[in-house]
């Protein structure tokens, strides 16, 4: 039993059927690496998972609770943390700011009314989102007005805004698209480190096979909506078909 | 101090030596001179100058934090009028009922209002405000003509109850707001060679008002709450997937802001015992908007120079007529002076709101955050020795 259990997840746009009779089991501490072609459904699952759409049919568990009919946030506060395609960080805010929202949210829920006490009195927070900024190497970083840093900044800072919430899942939606080798190198060097760290589940949606080969430890294929095959790396790579599906000749 | 960092409570203290010394400053011209009709120190417009501050204040922690643009504000700042003239024609004649009763009353329009309007947000949520207003508007006109007076407004009368008043007179005349004993249009003149200075006491009785109303907006611009509403208007995706609800923050900054609006409206109604529908029809919520972002939105200051900017052009500029241009332009050969009069005449007198339609325009185009954003130009240029402050505290936005 997983921590994250998909069922029978079924989702239809007018005449699309995006996603059929999709299952899928995330084991707990696990990266689970989810690929497939353009239009096979991935990122409509995976707002199925936090809340964005609900699916027709089917049910998704997490944690032992259904997340159907919950608003993002609430998922959130299950333990659910998402990293977008394109990083989603607060531009008008500093790094630090950036940094204390999901502190405030995992302390505070999802609405407290602070109107009167200093955000400076909040030490406690502070540190622990100084300690987080460390962990990525953006201490310096930190007044920095966040919208004026690189892109491959703000993923990190988006990355750490999800990981200062310690969830028991992070969902990452192709967090190197479009970004340079070298970038990539060290987001995957940075969640190497953070598996290790930590006791978290990871579910990625990636194109990148470099980065989809070197985290993931279990890889679920998409075509059409549909689970292909699910399996190690290893036997992926050689899959008849999968590469038929999906590879093509890359592999 | 006051649990502000140096920098706000110096603000704070620079806003309180402004206020306090407002009948001074804002009488810088001897009377009688032909510079007098610049003069802005009557009680009268100084009232209106701190009432409106505190409207714009209240504004701007909705607009200026979490972007959300109400067109409809002064539909809480006409509830808060008729709940203090209420409080007046029942309770008594003292100003603290009357302002706490406006203030819970628009709080409280505020919530129903909010709750409904902030389902949308954009233009969306700017029209569904802006209907609520006129419906409000148009209640008040004419409906529920025995709560609000309709067409002529809400009255004091001789005979009303005024329980807690022991000599409910039938005679003499209608009583005036006060606190406890001292009355909100007491003045003092001071006479100073040729210059006359006046000292409310309805005046100073707001201007504490609106500093505290200054100090709360500071604290709640610099709280977590404050920090959440700002990062409403940056990003409401990633706040809705970092696990916070948008929803109950907005409508707090709407209540809260209402309430600000509701205060106006109580003391406005403190200061001058009436209170007429004409206070919630939308060119009043216009100029709300005018003010905050005339002063520079999110900013901490910028809405009480919007407001104070506004409400002198409107009483100044308005006051001009064309002998007192002929006055002034006086020197020039008779048929240029005409031609000078002419092209002038049309921003003066009631033409005021056309050069406030350009001033607008100006600073919307070379100074988007508002008159603090020129402040802060001006400390620039003549604070550059200064290396190590380069921005004055009084004009340091929020952000």
């Amino acid at each position: 039993m997983g921590i994250l259990e998909v069922k029978d997840v079924n989702k239809r746009f007018g005449g699309l059927q995006a996603l059929g009779k999709v299952n899928l089991s995330v084991a707990e501490n696990s990266c689970h690496a989810i690929i497939g072609p353009n239009g096979a459904g991935k990122s409509t699952l995976l707002n199925c998972l936090v809340g964005k759409l609900i699916p027709d049919t089917g049910s998704v568990m997490f944690d032992g609770q259904s997340v159907l009919g919950r608003t993002p946030f609430e998922i959130n506060q299950m333990g659910i943390s998402r990293v977008f395609q394109t990083p989603e960080i607060f531009g008008d805010l500093t790094v630090m700011e950036n940094m204390l929202i999901p502190c405030f949210a995992r302390r505070d829920g999802s609405f407290a009314l602070h109107g009167i006490r200093s955000v400076i009195s909040e030490a406690e927070l502070r540190d622990q989102a100084e300690s987080m900024l460390e962990e990525v190497n953006m201490i310096d970083k930190r007044d920095m007005h966040s919208a004026s840093m690189s892109r491959g900044d703000k993923r990190r800072l988006e990355m750490a805004m999800c990981l200062v919430q310690n969830p028991k899942l992070l969902l990452l939606d192709e967090p190197t698209a479009g970004m340079a080798r070298a970038d990539t190198n060290n987001t995957i060097d940075l969640l190497k480190e953070i598996k290790e760290k930590r006791n978290i589940t990871i579910a990625i949606i990636e194109h990148d096979m470099h980065v989809v080969f070197s985290l993931a430890e279990r890889i679920t294929v998409l075509a059409q909506g549909t689970p292909l095959v699910e399996d190690t790396p290893e036997n992926i790579k050689g899959h008849p078909k999968v590469k038929e599906a999906y590879l093509g000749e890359a592999a | 101090m006051f649990g502000l960092n140096k920098k706000d409570a110096s603000l704070l203290l620079i806003v309180a030596g402004l206020v306090a010394f407002a009948p001074f400053l804002l009488n810088p011209f001897p009377e009688g001179s032909a510079m007098a009709q610049f003069n802005a120190g009557y009680p009268d417009l100084m009232q209106r100058f701190v009432i409106f501050g505190i409207f714009a204040i209240g504004f701007n922690i909705l607009f200026g934090l979490t972007g959300y643009l109400s067109f409809g504000h002064a539909a809480f700042l006409g509830v808060g009028s008729y709940a203090a003239v209420w409080m007046f024609k029942l309770l008594s004649m003292n100003v603290l009922p009357a302002i706490v009763l406006a203030v819970i009353t628009a709080g409280a329009f505020a919530l129903i209002i909010g709750y409904v309007s902030l389902r949308r947000s954009g233009i969306y949520f700017s029209i569904l405000t802006l209907a609520f207003a006129q419906m409000s508007f148009a209640l008040a006109y004419s409906v529920l003509t025995p709560i609000t007076g309709g067409e002529t407004g809400l009255q004091l009368a001789l005979d009303d109850p005024r329980i807690l008043e022991s000599a409910s007179a039938s005679e003499g005349n209608i009583p005036v707001p006060g606190l406890f004993g001292l009355e909100m249009r007491d003045s003092f003149e001071m006479v100073m060679g040729s210059w006359v200075f006046t000292f409310n006491f309805g005046y100073y009785f707001c201007a504490v008002i609106m500093l505290i109303a200054f100090y709360l907006s500071i604290r709640i611009f610099r709280s977590p709450f404050g920090m959440m509403l700002r990062a409403i208007k940056s990003n409401q995706q990633r706040l809705n997937y970092t696990g916070v609800n948008p929803r109950p923050y907005t409508l707090a900054a709407f209540v809260i802001s209402g309430m600000y609006a509701g205060l106006a409206g109580g003391l406005m109604a403190s200061m001058d015992p009436l209170a007429g529908a004409e206070r919630m029809f939308w060119t009043a919520s216009g100029e709300v908007v005018l003010m905050t972002i005339l002063g520079g939105v999110g900013t901490l200051i910028g809405p009480v120079l919007g407001a104070g900017m506004i409400k002198y052009m409107e009483n100044i500029i308005s006051k001009i007529n064309s002998d007192i241009l002929h006055g002034w332009f006086a020197f020039l050969p008779d048929g240029l002076e005409d031609l000078v009069v002419t092209m002038i005449y049309p921003f003066i007198g009631k033409g005021w709101h056309l050069t406030l339609g350009i001033v607008f325009m100006l600073v919307v185009i070379f100074l988007p955050g508002g008159l603090v954003e020129g402040g802060q130009k001006l400390a620039n240029l003549f604070g550059r020795k200064k290396a190590d402050n380069p921005k004055s505290a009084s004009t340091e936005p929020a952000e």
